[in-house]
């Protein structure tokens, strides 16, 4: 049994961390919240040089060709830091998306840039306040051109190009969605920043007129894609939830240590102690499914869907427990906005509805057991 | 990362392997423990499969060689169990008296003592009950209230003890008592070993809200225990029970309830609501999911654990969680189930409710999984302190004289 990452995924993890409580501490968190930059420009600098970005990206393509393990080590410092940059929507989904579908063209054009930091992808999927599925999405493609919304896209006024998913067909089925990149910078594209809960992240509004587009992967594979990048991003990023939810445990420990009240320290207190240990024990399930979602992605293991939902649902449900709790930990001076709650709860919130919501992940991973459980 | 043997650990598997299959008992998965079974039953073949085990050292893996152990680590007994959990036999009578009574007696016994007892109790011969709960002392043990006086070589003991798994076959039994009521709590009590035949001692079993008995009250009237028989100082009664405990804590949690989720998935599946097949709801989906999840986390937690059996290293703090989620979410999930059969949920006729009635067993036992071994309360008060840090509960009850403390039932 070696269920546990290798000292050197560790001593990868220790390096990342020590980067981040140096360059991206929570006053640099707080300077995007605060100010008009869309992310914190030095932090990723510091994270390309780090060669970050090109984790998970074979060698030939530019990358360092280590691997997914390696990619979570360092998501979860990423959510530990709340680093309010776009190393998710370039990493985990534009790249994912174009290793499982571009042709060589594509990955010979795409990928070492991606590695090198000189462009910054993302995935454009939603259209609207609803879930991405094959019915909602209206944007389409025909004849090299996209046209339509998409709302909101992660870090869409950040990347250079974005992975669209467009009509191709005419019905609503799966085989009617396809992928196409499409640069941003280019003709036909209108972006926009959009307010939202969470301000240290940004969420743009891309409308695509006539825009050029390459389609990625066969026509009508796109929906099939997509699946495979989000159970891919699901682990990914529940081990960034797994390092937040980490976080916010031990602001919330630090805080009731040296809050007195009744002639005693809160954290003396079994309401406040009980909500501490649930904490805890929600963050080790989340991280115990994390740590196998790690397995199953970095193997591509058959149990993939099933081991990035558990870990999706359980690291959803452990940070957005401990990012609210935290707050009810400090009482009413979580509720400031001098105090760093508030963008632990913001950042979970985000995370936990950026990838579909956990109950549109509870309803596929019974299917999984389904499949599995054959009647 | 991987989920494979080291060559040694599968060096040790296959010959685990080996000796089972030449040397448990040939119809071994039917006599599992079970209601088919009676204890009596039970019982004789557990004792001729522990000598069995004791001879060829599998009985106590990680013991020293020369009490009969193996010398070995406790990955390889992780193996060991593993292995022979797939045979079924009936198992648990020996696991107090090998994992808490005995260390307990060669840490605090003199070596005359443990020469004596160890052999018998390792060969299933003797078998050994932990008195240590009473009615009134459950979570806060230290409070116990059965009564030692010493008597010239001897003490007089009265009082009673609870909750003592086995007691009615028992040959021996730890025994913590209160020897001196005028100093504060931890400070009056004194240990003992003694024999379970001793005249005053009365074995009653306890009628649960399950029907069974899997406990019992021990009641002591003028019980005479030699002094010789007394562990550690006379005061000193606190400090063995921490060593007993310790031993408990030493264990890693096993693979979790007979039910797991592809049980509640066929239920599910052939469970008609209004709408269609239960399993098509999907709030029943959601609930399956994060049972599921809960399941999976526990496993791969206890997977970590293990990891670090398998490097020589001691499990980290994430072990500590297991029965504070395995407890109440059994509890749920037979709950749930039973909701769902509607008014045949009730039913307790193993012919008539699916998989032999074992949602509503499991449901009408759940209550004792949250409370034996540590309620789920005290199980969070132990994260919270042990691993989070947090401070113990500030105790009213520290150094006032144990018989000025005020009682309730």
């Amino acid at each position: 049994m070696n269920f546990d990452f290798s000292d050197d995924q560790k001593l990868l993890k220790d390096q990342a961390n020590k980067f981040l409580q140096d360059k991206c501490d929570l006053t640099v968190v707080r300077r995007i919240l605060d100010g008009d930059e869309l992310y914190e420009a030095d932090v990723w600098k510091g994270i390309v040089e780090m060669g970050w970005t090109g984790t998970a990206i074979p060698e030939e393509y530019g990358g360092i060709g280590l691997g997914h393990l390696e990619l979570c080590m360092i998501a979860e410092e990423l959510g530990r830091s709340l680093a309010p940059v776009p190393f998710s929507s370039s990493v985990y989904l534009a790249t994912e998306a174009l290793l499982i579908a571009a042709s060589e063209d594509q990955k010979q054009k795409y990928l070492p840039a991606l590695a090198a930091g000189e462009m910054i992808g993302t995935l454009a999927l939603n259209e609207g306040t609803q879930a991405a599925t094959p019915r909602t999405i209206k944007a389409s493609y025909s004849g090299g051109k996209i046209s339509g919304t998409k709302l909101p896209v992660p870090d869409g006024d950040i990347a250079n190009f974005a992975v669209v998913a467009v009509k191709t067909g005419s019905g609503s089925d799966e085989g009617a969605i396809s992928l196409a990149v499409v640069d941003l910078t280019g003709e036909g594209v209108t972006r926009t920043p959009v307010t939202t809960l969470d301000p240290t992240r940004n969420l743009s509004n891309i409308t695509f007129d006539n825009a050029p587009a390459e389609l990625v992967g066969a026509e009508g594979s796109g929906w099939s894609t997509i699946r495979q990048v989000l159970d891919r991003a699901a682990v990914l990023t529940a081990f960034e939830q797994v390092g937040g939810a980490d976080a916010a445990l031990n602001t919330a420990k630090e805080y009731a240590l040296g809050r007195y009240a009744f002639g005693r320290p809160i954290a003396s207190f079994q309401a406040i102690k009980h909500k501490l240990a649930d904490m805890y024990i929600k963050n080790e399930l989340a991280r115990s499914n994390s740590y196998y979602g790690a397995w199953a992605l970095s193997t591509n293991a058959p149990d993939l869907p099933a081991a990035a939902a558990g870990a999706r649902i359980a690291a959803t449900d452990a940070f957005n427990f401990a990012a609210k709790e935290n707050i009810q930990t400090h009482g009413g001076m979580g509720f400031t906005w001098e105090f760093d709650c508030h963008l632990f709860y913001r950042r979970a919130k985000l995370l936990s509805v950026s990838l579909g919501s956990a109950l549109s992940w509870k309803d596929k991973l019974v299917s999984e057991l389904e499949k599995r459980n054959a009647a | 990362m991987d989920f494979e043997d080291t060559p040694e650990e599968a060096e040790f598997r296959a010959e685990v392997q080996a000796w089972l299959k030449a040397n448990a008992p040939k119809n071994a998965s039917a006599n599992a423990f079970s209601a088919d079974l009676n204890e009596a039953e039970a019982l004789k073949i557990a004792k001729e499969w522990q000598a069995k085990k004791a001879d060829a050292r599998y009985a106590k893996i990680t013991w020293p060689r020369e009490i009969g152990g193996m010398g070995g680590t406790p990955i390889q007994n992780v193996i060991y169990s593993q292995e022979e959990a797939k045979y079924a036999l009936p198992g648990g009578f020996f696991d107090i008296g090998l994992g808490m009574c005995i260390p307990t007696l060669l840490t605090h016994g003199t070596p005359e003592q443990a020469e004596r007892y160890t052999k018998p109790a390792l060969y299933g011969e003797e078998i050994w009950c932990q008195l240590f709960s009473e009615p009134a002392a459950g979570s806060d043990l230290a409070g116990i209230r059965t009564r030692a006086e010493k008597d010239g070589d001897e003490w007089v003991v009265n009082g009673q003890k609870i909750w003592t798994s086995g007691a009615h076959y028992s040959d021996y039994g730890i025994l913590v008592t209160r020897s001196n009521p005028d100093v504060p709590k931890h400070k009056g009590l004194t240990f003992f070993f003694l024999d379970m035949k001793t005249p005053g001692v009365e074995v009653k079993p306890i009628k649960q809200i399950s029907g069974g008995a899997n406990f019992n009250e021990v009641y002591f009237t003028d019980v005479r225990i030699p002094d010789s028989q007394r562990l550690g100082a006379e005061g000193d009664g606190w400090k063995v029970s921490l060593t007993t405990l310790m031993n408990e804590r030493a264990a890693i949690g096993g693979g979790g309830g007979a039910l797991g989720s592809d049980e509640l998935l066929k239920l599910f599946r052939g469970i008609e609501m209004h709408d269609g097949p239960a399993i098509n709801n999907m709030a029943v989906r959601e609930r399956l999911a994060d049972w599921y999840v809960q399941g999976q986390g526990l496993k791969y937690t206890r997977f970590r654990s293990l990891t670090a059996l398998s490097k020589g290293e001691t499990p980290g703090p994430e072990n500590s969680i297991g029965k504070a989620v395995s407890a109440p979410r059994g509890q749920d999930y037979t709950s749930f189930a039973l909701e769902l059969m509607e008014l045949g949920g009730m039913i307790t006729d193993p012919d008539l409710a699916p998989l032999k009635a074992g949602f509503q067993s499991g449901w009408l036992f759940a209550p004792a999984m949250r409370i034996a071994g540590g309620t789920d309360e005290i199980l969070k008060n132990i994260i919270a302190e042990r691993v989070l840090g947090l401070p113990g509960e500030i105790r009213v009850d520290k150094d006032t004289p144990f018989n000025e403390l005020p009682t309730g039932h």
